[in-house]
């Protein structure tokens, strides 16, 4: 087991390391000379050569990578554009509201989406299964944020059951955070009309959010459960007379389930997708929001940041699905 | 219908209907009986209805898409219509069923130990140390070296012959009176199969549990079975005594089948004699026999009206399906 | 294998491949969803095509008379079915025409990605060996960011506008399609047909060329269609964030929703509008490309 990992980690060194060349090379062919891409346009020139020396952009090409490797290495992303201060403690402020977002999302996801999926496959043929695969079909299709602007219109405007924008009412701006994770933060301080806030705000967003990986998980579950369904051993299970939870249970779920836990581990990526829209659409103010915000202001240096811990997360959470799958799965743990 | 039968199946008929597709009649009002302890051999070729019918018997075919017809008794019971619920405390306790394919048929996640575990949790009430010691003693029973580490092992690190072994423990776990072996040696090597039909004939003998054998190979029926039926295209067509019918086989059928078999002691360069054409080259029932095209002893008969199974005239030990049989006609 | 067999094998595979292609047409027309799927791409291409004519007025005038103050949104009326938009254009006319926006969109940048992911993925799986493993480590790169931070990444580099956006969504897409066919060509190459030719001494390049590429094409077929959906709702998604350019006199879909965004509440078909033209656009191909998947399946044989 430990040499799996170990082996999975050393594949993961040449991938990363090709996103860093990539990046490197993304900065240098931004539109305008790399200083101008990282402190912006209204450089002065005296910024801009200062940032040329530190930058070493005179220095032949193979020492700025390994400078700009060093400064990744020490989370060093630059100076946003925007606010001007460091992308780090950017992204490390608004990260525990995408985090909530996010998992909010995928535990409505699979908790909804695979019990719909299992029962459609159960009850094949029936108007379940039928309108589950139209579901999502449909969910898959829709844009996120137009669906976040059609729930917003309709739960938010029109009906007025949900805030229509951020984290927390104007009102609760003196709550205390020890978390920074609201839902959290209310149980904690056993603020309960702050754990409500939260909660409210984070409803319609995160269902916007969900919607994609709900549909796929719903698929998913749906395509094992059929598949396992045909299986032998299942008839096996049967044959000895064992009660029907026992059979759906031990040996339906058990092997069905197995897909399922991949797909769910992937969905990360297009969380973080999702999130930039969706945050959008509610001003809801987590990192989605941020890298949104920074393509109109042109702060590529928070871009940069931000694709980087992405696609460095995503590398990781592959290994540790990976993992984890050889965990579950006795047929690929011996090897 | 004798009421000291243990199984009692009686016109029994499966009708598969698919949408736009004509009904397919799989087994065509099937009869047959097995006595408490007995070795039932069921024989033909693939098709010919022999596996829906054990899984009719164990109520494990689709509801949809499936008719069943006729009867199935268990010990006075009826099976056909009989609710779920029933039907599961029945199966694994009063009757088991052993299948083809050991790779597939076992949950590949789960150990081995708990697959046996859970039938005799379910059917013995046993649980814990005593469900576990339990299990090693039934695999020790099947041949199973150092049965007490296999308990914790995955089908996957088990051999092909292990898995049988392991499935025919399982499915004897609750101590059911009536087995039912689905082509258990086909997946095998020759080798094996040899192994685990002395098995199987040693644990029934010693249980006392009646079996049903089904295959398409006569020599593991001649090793074991009390009494044969051979079915062709969803019917017997010939029933009798393990003797009497490897001494005697009446229908061209089963003589095809038999002379089929390469032997030891044939002549060198005498040729081998299948049955002419496939299972492909069937007449519905209704049109005559439906064995008619592929048949030696064909007569003008034949592709009239279907013939009945019925006693033989010539040989009272024999069920016979057949206006021409092998051997001399009936009158 | 022996002359006869192999040449058997290989007539066989040959006649397979056009017969499953004939049997999916089949079994599609008798499906409720492709007929649904077909019809709304017809729809789609026949408006993006005939937009100019179809549109009953342009996409830049003003029709002042309606707007009766600052702020006004005129909702629907006779004369202007889908109402006007904040600056007082017919609604209905630019959806018409931001058809062709993204048809346009689509079609392109999945041919884009398409082009370069058969050409990766048929180098990975025809050349083999350190070609294949550093193609694969490429694909695995880029497959690595996910699809809309790699497009923002890319579209941000190229620049803003229509021709950055069909860019960096094809780029996404590249690895997706270069994957996929490795992935087919490699189980392929092992195939009977392929064993066959082998042995009757036919060259390699021409085995994978001439029998194993175009055998693993059904898939990245399929492939394509789903991904014509999902290039439209990218290339919305660009739009809406803001990398589609400004050009206000070519109306885009993605980019009307994004504007519209404040009069949610007071004109709420002004958001409305595109985003059903996004979902109807992109289902058509949906639907389609998932009963195509469907019924080229091999396993649905009877």
């Amino acid at each position: 087991m430990l040499r799996f990992i170990v082996r999975r980690l050393l594949v993961l060194v040449p991938v990363l390391l090709g996103l860093s060349i990539a990046l490197f090379a993304w900065v240098r062919a931004l539109p305008g000379s790399p200083a101008q891409a990282l402190l912006g346009e209204r450089a002065t020139q005296a910024q801009i050569d200062l940032i040329n020396r530190q930058m070493g952009l005179d220095e032949p090409i193979y020492v700025q990578y390994f400078r700009f490797l060093g400064k990744i290495v020490q989370f060093d992303f630059g100076t946003s554009v925007q606010t001007n201060q460091p992308v780090l403690d950017e992204m490390i402020r608004r990260f525990p509201a995408t985090f909530e977002l996010g998992v909010t999302a995928l535990l409505l996801a699979v908790v909804v989406g695979v019990p719909l999926g299992y029962f459609a496959a159960r009850r094949g043929g029936t108007w379940l299964d039928s309108a589950t695969i139209t579901g999502s079909l449909v969910g898959i299709t829709i844009p996120v944020f137009f669906l976040a602007y059609m729930l917003k219109y309709v739960f938010a405007v029109k009906l007025g059951w949900f805030p229509n924008t951020g984290r927390q009412e104007a009102r609760m701006l003196n709550v205390e955070h020890p978390t920074g994770f609201y839902v959290l933060d209310g149980l904690v301080t056993g603020n309960m009309a702050a754990f409500w806030d939260a909660i409210l705000h984070l409803v319609l967003p995160a269902v916007a959010l969900a919607t994609i990986p709900l549909a796929i998980i719903a698929r998913i579950t749906r395509a094992a459960v059929l598949d396992v369904l045909n299986e032998d051993y299942v008839r096996t299970a049967e044959s000895k007379g064992l009660t029907a939870g026992v059979v759906t249970r031990r040996h339906v779920l058990r092997n069905a389930l197995l897909p399922v836990t991949t797909v769910v581990g992937l969905q990360f990526g297009l969380l973080m997708s999702g999130a930039i829209l969706t945050e959008t659409v509610f001003a809801f103010p987590g990192v989605g929001k941020f890298v949104a915000d920074a393509i109109p202001t042109r702060d590529y240096p928070s871009i940069q940041g931000f694709i980087l811990v992405i696609a460095t997360l995503f590398v990781l959470i592959n290994l540790v699905v990976d993992v984890a799958y050889g965990l579950i799965d006795p047929r690929v743990r011996v090897k | 219908m004798n009421v000291n039968n243990l199984l009692d199946v009686n016109d029994l008929e499966i009708v598969f209907s698919r949408r736009g597709r004509r009904d397919v009649r799989a087994v065509d009002k099937v009869s047959f009986s097995v006595a408490p302890g007995e070795t039932v051999g069921l024989v033909g070729e693939s098709g010919c209805g022999k596996s829906v019918t054990s899984l009719a018997i164990m109520g494990l075919l689709p509801k949809r898409g499936v008719r069943l017809g006729g009867s199935i008794s268990f010990d006075g019971t009826e099976l056909i219509g009989l609710p779920q619920d029933k039907l599961r405390r029945m199966r694994g306790r009063d009757l088991a069923m052993v299948f083809q394919d050991p790779m597939t048929s076992l949950n590949p996640v789960i150990p081995i130990g708990t697959q046996v575990t859970e039938v005799l949790v379910r059917h013995r009430g046993l649980s814990g140390d005593a469900a576990r010691k339990e299990a090693a003693d039934l695999l020790a029973r099947v041949g199973i070296p150092d049965p007490a580490r296999r308990l914790k092992e995955y089908p996957h690190q088990l051999s092909g012959g292990m898995r049988q072994r392991a499935l025919i423990a399982m499915a004897l776990a609750a101590k059911p009176r009536l087995l039912i072996a689905d082509e258990p040696t086909t997946a095998l090597d020759v080798t094996i199969q040899a192994q685990i039909l002395e098995l199987l004939k040693e644990l029934v003998r010693e249980s006392g549990t009646a079996l049903i054998m089904i295959t398409h190979d006569l020599g593991v029926v001649a090793g074991m079975c009390d009494s044969v039926h051979v079915m062709y295209s969803g019917r017997i067509v010939e029933r009798a005594g393990r003797r009497e019918l490897f001494g005697h086989p009446r229908h061209p059928y089963t003589g095809g089948l038999l002379a089929s078999i390469p032997r030891l002691d044939q002549p060198r360069g005498e040729r081998l004699e299948p049955i002419q054409g496939s299972p492909r080259d069937m007449l519905a029932w209704a049109e005559g026999c439906a064995f008619a095209p592929r048949c030696r002893n064909r007569v003008e008969e034949c592709v009239g009206t279907p013939p009945a199974l019925g006693p033989d005239r010539l040989r009272p030990e024999h069920e016979l399906r057949c206006y021409n049989p092998l051997g001399g006609s009936n009158d | 294998m022996s002359l006869g067999a192999a040449e058997a094998a290989i007539t066989v595979a040959e006649e397979q491949g056009g017969g499953l292609w004939r049997e999916a047409v089949k079994r599609l027309s008798r499906n409720p969803a492709a007929i649904i799927g077909a019809v709304l791409i017809a729809l789609f291409v026949f408006v993006a095509i005939f937009a100019d004519w179809l549109a009953p007025y342009t996409a830049m005038a003003p029709d002042l008379s309606q707007i009766e103050g600052p702020g006004h949104v005129p909702g629907p009326s006779a004369e202007h079915w889908l109402g006007l938009d904040d600056n007082g254009r017919d609604l209905l006319s630019r959806i018409i025409l931001g058809a062709r926006q993204s048809l346009l969109v689509g079609v392109v940048s999945l041919l884009f990605g398409m082009a370069g992911g058969i050409i990766l993925g048929l180098l990975a799986g025809g050349l083999g060996g350190w070609v294949d493993s550093t193609v694969m480590r490429l694909v695995d790169m880029m497959l690595a960011i996910p699809g809309l931070l790699f497009a923002i990444g890319i579209a941000a580099m190229l620049g803003q506008g229509m021709t950055a956006v069909m860019i960096a969504i094809g780029v996404v897409n590249i690895p997706v399609f270069a994957r996929l066919l490795r992935g087919q060509m490699l189980a392929q190459r092992e195939a009977d047909y392929a064993l066959a030719a082998k042995s009757l001494g036919v060259k390699r390049s021409r085995i994978i060329l001439g029998h194993v590429f175009p055998n693993s094409l059904t898939p990245v077929i399929v492939q394509g269609t789903l991904t014509l959906a999902t290039a439209i709702i990218e290339a919305a998604g660009l739009a809406f964030l803001g990398l589609s350019g400004e050009d206000p006199s070519i109306p885009e879909w993605g980019r009307m929703l994004a504007e519209s965004q404040r009069h949610l509440a007071n004109a709420p078909q002004l958001v409305i509008a595109p985003g059903v033209a996004i979902v109807l656009a992109a289902l058509g191909f949906t639907l389609l490309g998932e009963a195509l998947r469907e019924a080229l399946d091999p396993k649905y044989r009877r």
